[in-house]
């Protein structure tokens, strides 16, 4: 029990330095929410969510390197262009989503499966 | 800077072009409401320029825009094939039933393949990681609303829910892989990735994880694009469902830019750089980085996995989309071979594929829209009803699964040829392989049209001389570059040189 608390009060200390690990590791969080999201959720909203997750994961990633990498602002653009780019790829998936409700009356991804054989 | 930008313009000319041809065809569609042969002969006119603005940049090798996008002879030749596929595509869909009913407006349906067109090309040139991701991105989101153009068929609306789904999953996981490749070498360019990336692998420990990691996240993107196995789950679903004019396009263009992509990235980021020099027109890849053995598996699976399923199904349609899977495995085999032979004969079969497959495919279609099924079954007799159809599509098949004297076997023969040279003998048995399987299902088809006689005599088909022509032009390249392939030979061992790599 000492060395546990130990560990948990150096990870106290830890925490308020904040550096490049503790982007990484949210991001990395992010991003394993995100696909946990896509491969257990029926709802394709709350996957399209999953994916929104992923996404921004990566942003977090590039503005960090970006940011404590101390290289150039490429990374930090590269997050614009992404910000940009999920905004529109969301309009299409639920323009999608809602001609498929329209279709199915339902938004469940296993249920829209005529084309199995 | 200001001169450089316009020098670099002048360079960006064909994608331009496109670009005004995708906003003169929006407005068009709005002003010209009841012609419809407005907005398609728009489109028509406008990639047919860009054609010969692509053809005007033969012979350089530059890269452009603070070396974002480069205009060299491999992007030249597969802009070419793009376009080429993107015009044979628009006269289909000029023709097809399929999209005219329910007095549907199809002004917005070339404008958003236009728009499709220019992200592939984006991707053909693509120089920088941000450069791929967007031009991804921009063809796959264009291709998500054209899967679902026909919205009243539930096949259709079901097509583009699965498609939008995986295609932004993997993109998305591509982008993660592009932020820690970002992280790992400090820039999003491929020839200062390929400086920095020896010092990552010597490093050995977490950032040779991460790299490993970075770069199998990156090939789930360009897996999705070419449809390989194990990233292909969308395609046999999403070919099935979308208007066939687009599933031949997804095939032939979509897969024509994700290989651009692929290639380029592979070769300019993993090349050995510091290595001792090889031979000329082969090169070693990046010491500590097994990613050759990574593609060769991706082959096989897509191959074994692509031929295995097709063999089972009953819609041709969903048929050819295993075979195109079967045809990304063929065609990475040359990926994995790592020299300008292996690169060559991909191009080479890219062109072949191209008449082939659309050939099919438009042979398909215009069965569907005389008879209102693509079921296997429902092709009996059909060399009795539609004698030139059904003897067009046995060649085409045929030449999918390239015996002679087709132009499908000296596809295969210069793939086959390039992997033996260097050794791959294995992948080479694999291949064989794979492409008697693909015989079986091929000639499953072409029995049912001339070997089975369907009970009730339906009457026969009769093609237009438009679609007559259309069939014809596919059909001759199909045998004449069985015959006479020497030029088309050439011209790809002429389109190797990539920008930034030996």
């Amino acid at each position: 029990m000492g060395s546990l608390g130990t560990v948990w009060s150096e990870f106290l200390g830890w925490l308020p330095h904040v550096q490049l690990a503790h982007f990484l590791i949210v991001s990395a969080i992010m991003f394993s929410f995100g696909l946990y999201g896509v491969a257990t959720r029926r709802n394709a909203i709350l996957v399209l969510m999953g994916i929104e997750l992923i996404l921004n994961a990566a942003n977090i990633n590039l503005i960090a390197f970006a940011r404590y990498g101390g290289v150039n602002l490429d990374g930090q653009v590269a997050a614009m262009f992404v910000i940009a780019l999920a905004a529109a790829e969301a309009a299409v998936a639920l323009a999608i989503v809602l001609n498929i409700y329209h279709r199915f009356q339902t938004v469940n991804i296993d249920e829209v499966s005529s084309l199995k054989e | 800077m200001a001169s450089h930008m316009l020098k670099d313009a002048a360079l960006f000319l064909p994608e331009i072009a496109l670009t005004v041809t995708i906003l003169a065809a929006i407005v068009a569609d709005l002003i010209f409401r009841r012609v419809r042969a407005v907005v398609p002969g728009i489109v028509l006119a406008g990639l047919i320029a860009t054609g010969f603005l692509v053809l005007g940049q033969q012979g350089s090798s530059v890269a452009i825009f603070s070396s974002m996008i480069a205009v060299d002879a491999f992007a030249v030749y597969f802009k070419l094939v793009i376009l080429l596929a993107a015009v044979v595509v628009v006269v289909f869909s000029f023709g097809s039933a399929e999209l005219q009913t329910g007095g549907r407006k199809l002004g917005e349906y070339y404008a958003l393949l236009a728009a499709a067109v220019l992200g592939m090309m984006l991707m053909a040139g693509a120089n920088n990681l941000l450069m791929m991701y967007l031009a991804l991105e921009l063809s796959s989101i264009s291709s998500y609303l054209l899967s679902g153009y026909t919205r009243e068929a539930a096949d259709s609306s079901e097509a583009s829910l699965k498609y939008v789904i995986y295609g932004a999953l993997s993109s998305g996981l591509m982008l993660y892989g592009i932020s820690i490749l970002y992280g790992l070498t400090g820039s999003l360019d491929l020839a200062t990735i390929n400086h920095i990336v020896p010092v990552v692998i010597s490093a050995g420990g977490p950032p040779l994880y991460g790299l490993l990691i970075a770069g199998i996240l990156t090939l789930a993107g360009f897996g999705y694009k070419i449809s390989a196995v194990p990233f292909h789950f969308w395609a046999p679903d999403v070919y099935e469902g979308a208007p066939i004019t687009i599933t031949a396009f997804l095939a032939v263009a979509s897969k024509a830019g994700g290989f651009a992509m692929l290639i380029r990235f592979l070769k300019v980021t993993f090349f050995d750089a510091t290595g001792v020099m090889a031979a000329a027109g082969t090169w070693e890849a990046v010491r500590g980085l097994r990613w050759v053995d990574l593609v060769a598996i991706l082959s096989v699976l897509s191959m074994t996995v692509g031929n295995l399923t097709a063999i089972w199904q009953n819609n041709l349609k969903r048929l050819l989309a295993y075979s195109s899977i079967a045809h990304a495995g063929y065609m990475l085999m040359g990926v994995a071979v790592l020299n300008d032979e292996g690169i060559a004969a991909v191009m080479l079969y890219f062109v072949i594929y191209l008449f082939m497959n659309l050939g099919a495919f438009y042979a398909v279609m215009l069965i569907a829209d005389k008879t209102g099924s693509e079921d296997i079954d429902d092709y009996k007799g059909l060399g009795s009803r539609a004698p030139f159809l059904a003897v067009a599509l046995a060649i085409f098949l045929i030449s999918l699964s390239g015996l002679p004297p087709t132009a499908g076997f000296i596809g295969k023969l210069y793939l086959f040829a390039a992997l033996i040279n260097k050794g791959w003998i294995w992948l080479a048995i694999v291949g064989a392989l794979n492409s008697v399987i693909a015989l079986y299902y091929y000639v499953r088809v072409i029995r049912n049209m001339f070997l089975r006689t369907d009970e009730q005599q339906s009457a026969p088909l009769s093609l237009s001389g438009m679609q007559m022509t259309m069939v014809l032009a596919l059909l001759v390249p199909t045998l004449l570059f069985g015959l006479y392939f020497g030029p088309l030979v050439q011209l790809a061992q002429a389109s190797v040189r990539i920008f930034g790599a030996p």
